[in-house]
């Protein structure tokens, strides 16, 4: 697989949210507007690359028993560093996101990238996987964000462009499921029309 | 009167799956039979029990008196991964047939996100023991009942002749969005 | 092999405890200029730092925190960080600026879960709901909602959150009313 290869496929062949169908709860739980999602998906692109990093420079220090628990502890450590980063600079966007920063943990997509990608590769190229995966995860998630900010709120990135309100059932949590329903609808229909 | 709160809020106001997003990986993923549906949620009231438990007595006996609340996240992620292991061994030796019955949905239940957003809530929430214990095993009834509610209707979605597009996923999420309309009736209720 | 998991943890969790002493500042620092920030907004110009001067009151099970504001010597005004439990979403937490006579200045929503688009107007960038409590002293002016027989308009279907929210201000103003009562019999 070429080196572009690898960056690009998480972006619509592999993408987590719309073809593995991974880390649902963050995908549902933040996209209330375009910016949460954005921030929640830059979030976990950054633990992503970084844990694919160091589990790819230690893959042969591990052995195979205790695979997953070391996995564990890369990735819980990176979490925690986003989240006391992130209530030091980024306070408002760190009480919006709550509880699904810690949460970044159990994302099956970082423990799923690291057993399948970063312990059989090398550095380069599992920085990158990290980096195309979390880039696929950050689109998605804006894209459901700015969809449910856009039919919720009638803004976008926090411009409103109608007055009044807008159809407040999609801020809510049925609006989640539904625009993400429809959205995977589209999406399958458009992925079979290109094969 | 305030566990009673606790309680009806957990199950029905703030239902962990249809409000609060948390555990839709098993919620998409186990729902497809009433039967399975009842194991998973079984299995998950009984690990939640322990967890809120453990994560109580880690918070405040061990991780504030040292003064490294910010190692929570990594601590309570391992105790749990811990936990689940643990769990499935004893309940091999102690009682074959329960394990017969939860043994499968054990494994699945270390990256259920739920279990560590409880843990993590609770905290949040500043329960005392006995409110924690509520809260989550409430909560996990919570879960249980979203599960199973879910699985019989996808039970009978299967029959339906849908457009190849909605199939499997989609019709299910868009089948929880109005599982979830429904639950917001529940607000206000405390 | 439990050595090498045990030697990751270690070197995991001393990488995060440095992470930790180096955001600590900027931490503590944010979450000052947060309460600073919030307090400035609710009362009129001060010189002091309002965060040093903070009493905590417990009351109906929860905690009010008083934050005096000084110009020179003179108490501008007392800012109140106030809650309620009675939200629709739960709890909602306010900052209300009162001037020395009691006299309601301005209140921001600091944290609340109420229904977006409903409950939410609560919020000043939502609605104009806040607006109508400035310049109204609770010793003449009726904190409750019309409903309940008081001078509050709620905000069209959420007389819930009206109502939490005149519950927080209330307690605002009583805790503010027995600070400054001893105060003058000292």
């Amino acid at each position: 697989m070429s080196k572009l290869q690898i960056l690009t496929k998480g972006l619509i062949k592999e993408n987590p949210t719309f073809v593995l169908m991974l880390g649902m709860c963050p995908t549902l739980g933040t996209t209330t507007s375009a910016i949460n999602g954005l921030g929640m998906g830059v979030a976990t692109m950054f633990v992503l690359v970084m844990s694919n990093i160091v589990i790819s420079l230690i893959k042969n220090l591990i052995p195979g028993k205790v695979r997953i628990p070391a996995f564990i502890v890369v990735i819980a450590s990176f979490v925690t560093v986003v989240q006391l980063v992130m209530e030091a600079y980024l306070q408002s966007l760190y009480a919006t996101l709550g509880v699904f920063i810690p949460l970044i943990v159990v994302n099956c997509i970082i423990l799923g990238r690291a057993e399948a990608f970063a312990s059989k590769n090398g550095v380069f190229d599992s920085a990158l996987d990290g980096l195309g995966i979390g880039l696929g995860f950050t689109c998605s998630l804006t894209l459901l964000g700015a969809i449910r900010e856009m039919l919720g709120s009638g803004s976008i990135f926090g411009t409103k462009f109608i007055t009044g309100d807008g159809i407040l059932i999609f801020v809510l949590a049925p609006g989640a499921f539904i625009a993400l329903g429809y959205l995977l609808v589209l999406f399958n229909k458009l992925t079979a029309k290109l094969k | 009167m305030e566990y009673i709160i606790i309680i009806i809020s957990a199950i029905f106001v703030n239902n962990i799956v249809l409000a609060q997003f948390l555990g839709i990986c098993p919620f998409l993923g186990v729902s497809t039979r009433v039967s399975t549906s009842l194991g998973m949620g079984a299995a998950v009231t009984f690990v939640m029990a322990i967890t809120s438990v453990v994560a109580y007595l880690l918070q405040y006996y061990v991780l504030v008196p040292l003064g490294i609340e910010y190692m929570q996240t990594i601590v309570f992620i391992l105790v749990i991964a811990a936990l689940v292991q643990m769990v499935e061994i004893i309940l091999k030796k102690v009682s074959p047939a329960l394990y017969q019955a939860l043994g499968i949905f054990l494994p699945l239940i270390t990256t259920n996100c739920a279990v560590l957003g409880i843990a993590i809530l609770l905290v949040q929430k500043e329960f005392n023991l006995g409110e924690s214990v509520v809260y989550s095993v409430a909560t996990a009834i919570g879960f249980s009942l979203a599960l199973v509610l879910f699985a019989g209707i996808r039970e009978r979605l299967e029959l339906e002749d849908l457009p190849k597009a909605m199939r499997g996923i989609p019709i299910a999420l868009i089948t929880a969005g109005i599982l979830a309309m429904a639950f917001m009736g529940f607000s206000g209720l405390v | 092999m439990v050595l090498v998991l045990f030697c990751i943890t270690l070197i995991c969790s001393a990488a995060v405890g440095l992470v930790y002493q180096a955001t600590k500042g900027p931490i503590d620092a944010a979450k000052a200029a947060k309460v600073t920030q919030a307090i400035a907004l609710v009362l009129p110009e001060f010189t002091n730092d309002p965060g040093t001067e903070k009493q905590v009151i417990d009351v109906d099970g929860g905690q009010v925190t008083v934050y005096t504001a000084k110009k020179g010597d003179t108490v501008v005004g007392y800012a109140v960080e106030t809650f309620t439990n009675n939200g629709f979403g739960g709890l909602i937490k306010l900052m209300a600026g009162f001037l020395p006579d009691g006299t309601i200045c301005k209140v921001e929503t600091l944290q609340h879960s109420e229904t977006p688009g409903l409950g939410d107007k609560i919020d000043r960038s939502k609605s104009d709901f806040s607006v109508q409590f400035e310049g109204k002293n609770p010793g003449t002016y009726r904190l409750a909602v019309k409903k309940d027989g008081g001078d509050v308009d709620a905000i069209t279907a959420s007389t819930i959150s009206s109502r939490a929210y005149v519950d927080a201000l209330t307690r605002a103003y009583k805790t503010v009313q027995s600070l400054t009562n001893s105060a003058d019999h000292e």
